[in-house]
């Protein structure tokens, strides 16, 4: 993790420091025991195509565990997420690499707290954003 | 009240909507476990000591472990049941959108309730698709909202 981030240190149009996650259909069948989502679409070939799929695809609910990892890994301790949106727009195979992403889009104080949102997503090998989101979070001041 | 057969260009009315907005499921409780959270934190290959590691945890100003952001994604029987059936077999998520509140520790008693916000229909790729927009509100043992998590549901 790096280092706790300050509110005074972001600035608009800041980038978060990409992750990258390499889901395999083993981590899809982890995420089914660990989830309680066992619809077989993500670990069952033959049935994923029988679904009109080309084959199984990540639970959009990892998706989204992947972009809060990619929020909180930035925000440090002392960060406190207040909110995470996405949306599944393109589905994601397991066996290759799913890079998270984000960059500040604005830095506000509300009711006294210290606020930035963030533009999130997941990009393919393609460089296709198959998960657009967005995040807000709520960050230490320096001083007081 | 009675309900059209469904056709291939069209599946929901105006009254299967009214009848849908607003149903509630039953309350599901769940115990959190300091072992569900650190297998979650396993399954989505997030190392943070937040959600790993009390020793480094209680270090924090949480003072121990808390679950990562979609741990409550593990809570079971949350679903509302529906008036009528959607006869379309498969299903996809669409999306999430998570509010926070407080943080879910270990120990703490949850007890989530589901609400259908919305249902509408589309074409698309693959074909006449229901959207069932629904709201899922956690609270805690101290009957505080912990977090409330609006979820989209694809049947086609």
């Amino acid at each position: 993790m790096a280092e706790q981030v300050y509110w005074e240190d972001v600035s608009e149009g800041m980038e978060l420091p990409a992750l990258v996650k390499e889901p395999t259909t083993r981590q899809l069948v982890q995420y089914a025991g660990a989830s309680g989502d066992f619809y077989e679409i993500h670990y069952d070939k033959d049935f994923a195509q029988g679904n009109m799929l080309d084959g199984p695809i990540l639970h959009g609910a990892l998706k989204s565990a992947f972009l809060g990892h990619l929020v909180t890994d930035w925000m440090g301790p002392l960060g406190t997420l207040k909110r995470l949106q996405c949306q599944y727009r393109g589905m994601d195979a397991p066996g290759q690499p799913i890079t998270a992403k984000g960059s500040v889009t604005r830095k506000y104080e509300e009711n006294g707290q210290y606020l930035v949102d963030c533009d999130i997503r997941l990009e393919n090998p393609q460089g296709q954003n198959t998960t657009p989101g967005t995040a807000t979070v709520m960050l230490p001041r320096r001083q007081g | 009240m009675s309900t059209p057969a469904p056709t291939p260009e069209s599946f929901l009315t105006e009254a299967m909507r009214q009848q849908a907005i607003g149903l509630e499921s039953e309350p599901a409780t769940m115990e959190v476990e300091k072992g569900a959270i650190l297998r979650f934190a396993e399954a989505i290959g997030d190392p943070n000591p937040q959600w790993n590691d009390e020793a480094a945890a209680r270090k924090t100003r949480h003072g121990g472990i808390i679950a990562p952001p979609t741990f409550l994604r593990s809570m079971r029987g949350v679903s509302v049941q529906l008036p009528f059936d959607l006869s379309f077999s498969r299903r996809l998520d669409g999306g999430s959108d998570w509010e926070y509140f407080q943080p879910v520790r270990p120990g703490d008693r949850i007890t989530a309730v589901a609400r259908i916000a919305d249902l509408s229909e589309r074409s698309g790729r693959l074909g006449l698709m229901v959207f069932m927009i629904t709201v899922t509100t956690y609270r805690n043992q101290f009957d505080e909202v912990v977090a409330t998590q609006t979820n989209t549901l694809i049947a086609y």
